[in-house]
């Protein structure tokens, strides 16, 4: 690789300050870190560093990314193979799925790479990893059938607003792929909710509502049987648990499958890149916040009587509550903090779900709402620390 | 005895531990003080260069106090006062005459020495320079002979990386060492608080069985063994004005030395350790010494780093550079050379992690060499949580050192920045995956104080 190496040592006087490419450093930075670990020496403080850094940070979240990606590109063609009522096969499957999956995401890297690039030249930072995670996130968060413009007007609100505006990364008070999101669920309603978007088709008139949306709206005497008979009448849709725990069912890119989202959330355990206090939190608040409503439940028809496993592998709660609950830039930094921001996003969210009828989803608005509460909590277990420690003083 | 047991903390894993035997070197050439080792004084020098010196004559002395000495390890010609950059004082360097001739001081019998006052023992720490062996918390600065301490802290064990092995440093100094101990308890009002390595069962008898003294005992990972840590645990620091002392083992056995035979000892016990060096021992050597003297002909490689001290907190010392005064080990590790392609990327068998990220996590026990590589780029804070896993204080240091860099006094007192120094951030540093200088940021905050307020 010795080439490699030498192109950027012949390249560096140009970018480096005084070179005549100087202002786009962060780019010779980024391609360069890209490729090497630069010999950078430590200068002050420990003279050893962990191996850990945030590319290997962020690509460890990418990598913990890859099977709903994965299950999600096979499930946009599963459902465009069964709405059409071909028989499906795995090859055509994906391959369906990437003619539709693989856009949007290009998209997202595109348009919001280059705010990124725009931002670290003027600001003269280097370019941060993190938008690698955002890049891909966010796509993963939007139905197959978004229009490419809105995938590139959502991605530039979440990185500019949801992020630049605050500082940059490790800043933003927001998950910015959460906000690029909710930003087109509000300006462009009719391209991300109700029921014609959730599958990518050619059959005119053809709708396929998610689960949660039939929840919210049925005749039947009870939620579950609703739920469970929906799809197959009509031969579209199998909503069984089972099915929906895999994600084999209408939904947005990323988020129908809890399985995919669980081996995700194994790896990021195991690396100990994501907290599990959050993880788990969250699934206890809405744990607890369901058994709560069910309790209340007028009959068994009531979205209200729905139970937790059905939430759970419904909508967007498994793929939230491991990929965007825990982004620590915009999740509570305390120990304790983050039990409370987890346990609240988690509750809130079925809150959302079940009572309010506008929003049959409710993990995304429930992770915003924590994400500006979050340094609140946290400013208040330091209170509680800071008073200890006067406390401690006069004793 | 008290006993602590810390879960957070993480031991590096580094090859190049040392052996076990102690080898005398002869007394060097060259010997070097850096005055500004000597944190919370103002040197004034009072030696001219070519000037000749005892051992135990005064080299400088702390402006805002004339009594309160800085003495020379060695007798011989002052070679060089060396300014830097605003004339700070950075180096005086004497050439030994071989002779070691040094100043006597008063010398008591070991009965006598426990029953010595603070104000008897004062003035001959002072003149000797002696009283440096002790520093004190907040703020890591040379102990202020003005200052009752309120308490005096010792830790008998390291546990930072590679870190030489204080059993074999107090053997056949047992005596002197308990007679520093006495000296220490005379200083304060307070307790000599002892911390004892729980993890291990062959502690020496000096230790584990001290007199005049309060026996803790600590087992965990680093920063297990720092001093800070210890103090959080015993007996907390809670304000700018709650001074506390703390010295070192080696420390002790000098003040133990000094009061029983009445000169200046200016032999210490150094380790040289790590992966690039070779012949990986202890040497018997003398405070001040140049580095070379020790390590010449025991590194390999072609671009070694000479740290005096460990690779967390140490510093970076050129082979004529000097050992520093507090240090009792070399580490000697590679320096970065060639970029690794793609190393991000990497499985990573050989990557030293706390993170399980790397294959590496995959074998417990194994060690590494390890360059000093920053292994990636500055960047914002992004993570959370992890500082703490490795920090085993009841406290909040990324929000401390957040504190510290928007300039807010309030907060990082409230936030217990008292109660931190280099030592105690310096693993939070090392694993800080965003690489952040913190060691620098708690000076700085540290600095921002004394200066302001």
């Amino acid at each position: 690789m010795k080439f490699i190496e030498d192109i950027f040592n012949k390249l560096r006087p140009d970018f480096e300050k005084g070179g005549k490419f100087e202002f786009f450093y962060p780019l010779f930075e980024a391609k360069e870190t890209f490729l090497f670990i630069p010999a950078h020496r430590t200068k002050s403080g420990a003279h050893i560093r962990d191996a850990m850094d945030s590319k290997r940070l962020m690509s460890t979240v990418i990598v913990a990314l890859i099977p709903p990606l994965l299950l999600g590109i096979f499930n946009v063609g599963y459902q465009y193979l069964k709405a059409a009522g071909q028989p499906i096969e795995f090859i055509s499957a994906m391959l369906l799925g990437l003619r539709y999956v693989l856009p949007i995401i290009i998209v997202s890297y595109a348009v919001g790479g280059v705010w990124e690039l725009i931002f670290a030249v003027t600001r003269k930072h280097e370019i941060n990893e993190g938008f690698l995670v955002t890049g891909l996130l966010f796509p993963l968060t939007l139905p197959p059938t978004i229009p490419l413009w809105q995938v590139a007007v959502g991605i530039s609100f979440g990185v500019v607003i949801g992020k630049e505006v605050f500082g940059g990364t490790g800043m933003n008070v927001f998950n910015p792929a959460l906000v690029g999101r909710a930003f087109l669920f509000f300006a462009y309603p009719a391209q991300i909710s109700g029921d014609k978007v959730w599958t990518v088709t050619k059959v005119d008139g053809f709708s396929g509502a998610t689960p949660l949306l039939v929840a919210s709206d049925h005749q039947s005497d009870s939620v579950i049987s609703a739920i469970q008979s929906y799809g197959i009448e009509a031969g579209l849709a199998d909503f069984s648990l089972p099915n929906m725990f895999i994600g084999l069912i209408p939904g947005s890119i990323g988020e129908t499958s809890a399985a995919a989202s669980l081996i995700g959330c194994i790896i990021l355990i195991a690396t100990g890149i994501g907290s599990w206090t959050i993880m788990l939190s969250v699934a206890l608040g809405g744990l607890a916040m369901t058994l709560g409503l069910n309790a209340l439940a007028p009959n068994d028809a009531s979205f209200l009587a729905l139970p937790f496993h059905y939430h759970f592998v419904t909508g967007g709660f498994a793929f939230g509550l491991v990929y965007m609950a825990t982004d620590p830039v915009s999740a509570a930094a305390t120990s304790i903090g983050k039990w409370i921001y987890g346990f609240l996003i988690g509750a809130i969210a079925i809150i959302i779900r079940t009572l309010n009828p506008a929003y049959p989803e409710g993990m995304m608005l429930a992770i915003l709402f924590m994400n500006a509460f979050a340094p609140l909590i946290d400013y208040l277990v330091i209170q509680k620390h800071i008073a200890w420690r006067m406390k401690r003083a006069k004793a | 005895m008290s006993n602590f047991s810390l879960k957070q903390g993480y031991d590096i894993q580094l090859n190049g531990e040392s052996k076990k035997d102690i080898e005398p070197l002869p007394i060097p050439k060259l010997f070097g003080i850096k005055p500004n080792e000597f944190k919370g004084i103002k040197p004034k020098v009072v030696v001219k260069e070519g000037d000749l010196v005892q051992g135990g004559a005064p080299l400088f002395v702390s402006k805002d106090n004339p009594d309160h000495c800085f003495t020379s390890p060695v007798s011989g010609k002052i070679k060089e006062i060396k300014r830097g950059h605003k004339r700070v004082l950075e180096l005086i360097s004497i050439e030994s005459d071989e002779n070691n001739d040094q100043i006597k001081f008063k010398s008591h019998s070991p009965e006598v020495v426990s029953s010595l006052t603070r104000d008897e023992l004062l003035p001959d720490l002072m003149k000797s320079g002696m009283l440096a062996v002790f520093r004190q918390r907040p703020f890591d600065n040379v102990a202020d002979p003005l200052v009752k301490p309120r308490d005096i802290f010792v830790s008998t064990f390291d546990t930072a990386p590679l870190a030489p092995d204080s059993n074999l440093i107090v053997k056949d100094n047992e005596s002197y060492f308990q007679a520093g101990l006495d000296v220490a308890s005379r200083l304060t009002d307070g307790k000599v608080h002892l911390s004892i390595n729980g993890k291990r069962n062959d502690v020496s008898p000096a230790f584990s069985q001290a007199k005049n003294v309060a026996i803790h005992q600590f087992s965990g990972k680093h920063p297990a063994g720092c001093i800070g840590v210890q103090i959080h645990h015993i007996s907390p620091i809670n304000g700018r004005h709650d001074v506390v002392w703390y010295t070192t083992v080696q420390g002790l056995i000098s003040l133990g030395k000094f009061f029983i035979n009445g000169t200046c000892p200016n032999d210490i016990v150094v380790s040289i350790s790590g992966s690039a060096a070779t012949d990986r021992k202890y040497f018997k050597t003398y405070l001040g010494a140049n580095i070379e003297s020790i390590v010449r002909g025991r590194t390999e490689g072609d671009s070694v780093r000479y740290i005096s001290g460990n690779v967390l907190t140490g510093k970076k010392v050129d082979a004529i550079g000097f050992l520093g005064y507090y240090d009792s080990m070399i580490t000697i590790v590679p320096e970065a050379i060639t970029p690794e392609f793609v190393g991000w990327m990497r499985p990573g068998i050989n990557k030293l992690s706390f993170y399980r990220s790397y294959l590496s996590s995959l074998m417990p026990g194994k060690k590494f060499s390890i360059d000093t590589r920053l292994n990636g780029g500055h960047r914002a804070f992004v993570t959370t949580g992890d500082y703490e896993k490795v920090l085993p204080m009841k406290i909040y240091p990324l929000f401390l050192i957040k504190s510290i860099l928007a300039g807010d006094i309030e907060e990082m007192e409230k936030l217990g920045v008292y109660e931190i120094t280099e030592e105690e951030i310096a693993l939070c540093e090392f694993i800080c995956p965003s690489k952040g200088n913190l060691q620098d940021i708690i000076r700085y905050g540290l600095n921002l104080i004394e200066k302001e307020g």
